[in-house]
């Protein structure tokens, strides 16, 4: 029987399905923390309309398309601009600061989902008057969540979420002078962009493409496992310059990683880390 | 009020399986009812409490500082992949779904909420169900949602213990009900019995 919680699926099953997904799309999902993997495999079964793990691989070989559904499924977009406000003041009142001593600034932004968070981080560099030395690279394995992070249009309604949280996380100007409203979506500020980089990387198979001295990635290693988790921390480890400074969403830590002595916590906060 | 259960069962802690972890699931009316259970639990209890309440997604949840100041036990929220430590309660941070691994480590996800809840019953059960299996003990008390019922009924299937608040003791007995009306609870009570019947099945619960 297969429920939705997804708990009753087959181990050797499952196994063989990422094996298969690694084989064929060379997406590597192999390594991913498997309780809530379970919980969306059941649901793309569901949605997919497939009996077992099995019926599904069977798919994938055969439909094109049934890949580009699971890759929905399996990624997990929640966002917002701001998400998690307190973290973005911090960014804006402790490490900014820091910052403004680099005559130019590299940013990675790890697993972006669809732009809220590059968003963000630009808004604020600008604000703050260093977007203009700044050179954003903004990473996600999610083609379509790269996609709409180009595009920059959001629904309208998230919009006043997106402003309690920007004036929450120290806003100095107000967020209505960055999107236009129109057609139910809010459209931001195209020059937003203007310092910034999408590309297609994944943490799991990709290695460091540049030296960068602040790294966001929040809500990301949440779904590997430890052995994953370590590589994508050994990659943030040699792409920060030494003193540079590491961001994690606010319920993650670097406490039980193998690099954890390659970072100090020179913050009160769990999220805030310095390469040392 | 103890219901004939379908699978073997003893109230006798000796015939039980070993107890290793609790999960709890509480929403609406949760604070009355935990200010009851937790502080009952000892300090020396030897397994990990583990805490669904449903709360909006606030900036911090308070029930930590809430409950540490009365409790015996240790009472946390956890960190993804922090090893689910016996002795402590954990709460369910706000605004993420809360899962145990079957190393018995915390995971956490922002996968969409189940019944429009974030953190959910039925996500928490149905991980810790794999991942304990027979040695789940867990307590559905107060709530006017269903989520939980498809996580109570989980835990059963796997082998676990279900424990389900007296419906007409609850502020809202939705949840209980549905439960219940699964046919798989355990034993039904009033808060002070699932007290009584926590201490007695679990390591250390008696002095
Ligand atoms: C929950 S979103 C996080 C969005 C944003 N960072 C935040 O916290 O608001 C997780 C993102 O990680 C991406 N992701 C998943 N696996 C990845 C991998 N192996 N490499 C890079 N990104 C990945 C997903 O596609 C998704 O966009």
């Amino acid at each position: 029987m297969t429920t939705e919680a997804g708990f009753d699926l087959d181990d050797g099953e499952l196994s063989l399905l990422l094996e298969a997904i690694y084989l064929r799309f060379h997406y590597d999902f192999r390594n991913y923390a498997r309780a809530s993997l379970r919980r969306r495999l059941a649901q793309a079964l569901l949605r997919l309309r497939c009996e077992t793990l099995s019926h599904l691989q069977a798919r994938l070989f055969r439909e094109p398309e049934v890949f580009t559904l699971l890759l929905q499924v399996l990624t997990v977009q929640v966002s917002d601009l701001f998400r998690d406000p307190p973290f973005f003041r911090y960014l804006r009142e402790q490490i900014v600061p820091e910052l403004r001593t680099y005559p130019s600034l590299k940013v990675w932004v790890a697993g972006c989902a669809a732009g809220e968070e590059v968003f963000s981080l630009s808004i604020l560099l600008r604000e703050e008057g260093l977007l203009d030395r700044a050179m954003i690279y903004a990473t996600d394995i999610n083609p379509e969540a790269l996609r709409k992070a180009e595009a920059g249009v959001y629904a309208l309604e998230r919009v006043p979420t997106f402003t309690e949280n920007h004036r929450a996380s120290g806003g100095r100007s107000s967020l209505s002078d960055y999107y236009t409203a129109a057609y139910g979506s809010a459209v931001l500020d195209r020059s937003l962009l203007k310092r910034v980089v999408f590309s297609d990387h994944s943490l799991a198979t990709d290695n460091v493409f540049a030296e960068v001295q602040l790294v966001l990635c929040r809500n990301v290693l949440i779904y590997f496992d430890k052995v994953l988790q370590s590589r994508a921390i050994g990659l943030f480890k040699d792409a920060l310059c030494r003193r540079g400074f590491l961001g994690l969403g606010s319920r993650e830590s670097l406490a039980f990683s193998a690099h954890a002595a390659a970072f100090k916590r020179t913050f009160p906060n769990e999220q805030w880390y310095r390469r040392w | 009020m103890v219901i004939p259960s379908p699978g073997p069962l003893s109230r006798d802690a000796e015939l039980s399986p070993r107890i290793g972890a609790i999960v709890v699931g509480v929403s609406a009316g949760a604070i009355n009812a935990l200010s009851v259970l937790l502080p009952a639990l000892p300090r020396e209890l030897a397994v990990a409490v583990i805490v669904v309440v449903h709360v909006s997604a606030g900036r911090r949840s308070l029930l930590c500082d809430l409950f540490r100041a009365r409790c015996a036990m240790r009472v946390r929220e956890p960190v993804d992949k922090e090893p689910v430590g016996a002795g402590t309660i954990w709460f369910a941070p706000p605004d993420y779904h809360l899962l145990v691994e079957r190393e018995r480590t915390f995971a956490l996800s922002l996968e969409a909420p189940v019944h429009f809840s974030r953190p959910s019953i039925d996500v928490l059960f149905e991980s810790a169900a794999d991942a304990y299996g027979s040695e789940l003990l867990a307590i559905v008390l107060t709530s006017a949602s269903c989520d939980g019922s498809a996580g109570a009924l989980s835990v059963r299937s796997h082998g676990g213990t279900v424990v389900v608040q007296e419906p007409d003791t609850a502020e809202a007995p939705l949840l209980p009900r549905l439960v219940i009306a699964q046919g798989s609870p355990h034993k039904v009570g009033t808060l002070l019995e699932i007290c009584d019947f926590v201490r007695a099945t679990v390591e250390g619960g008696a002095p």
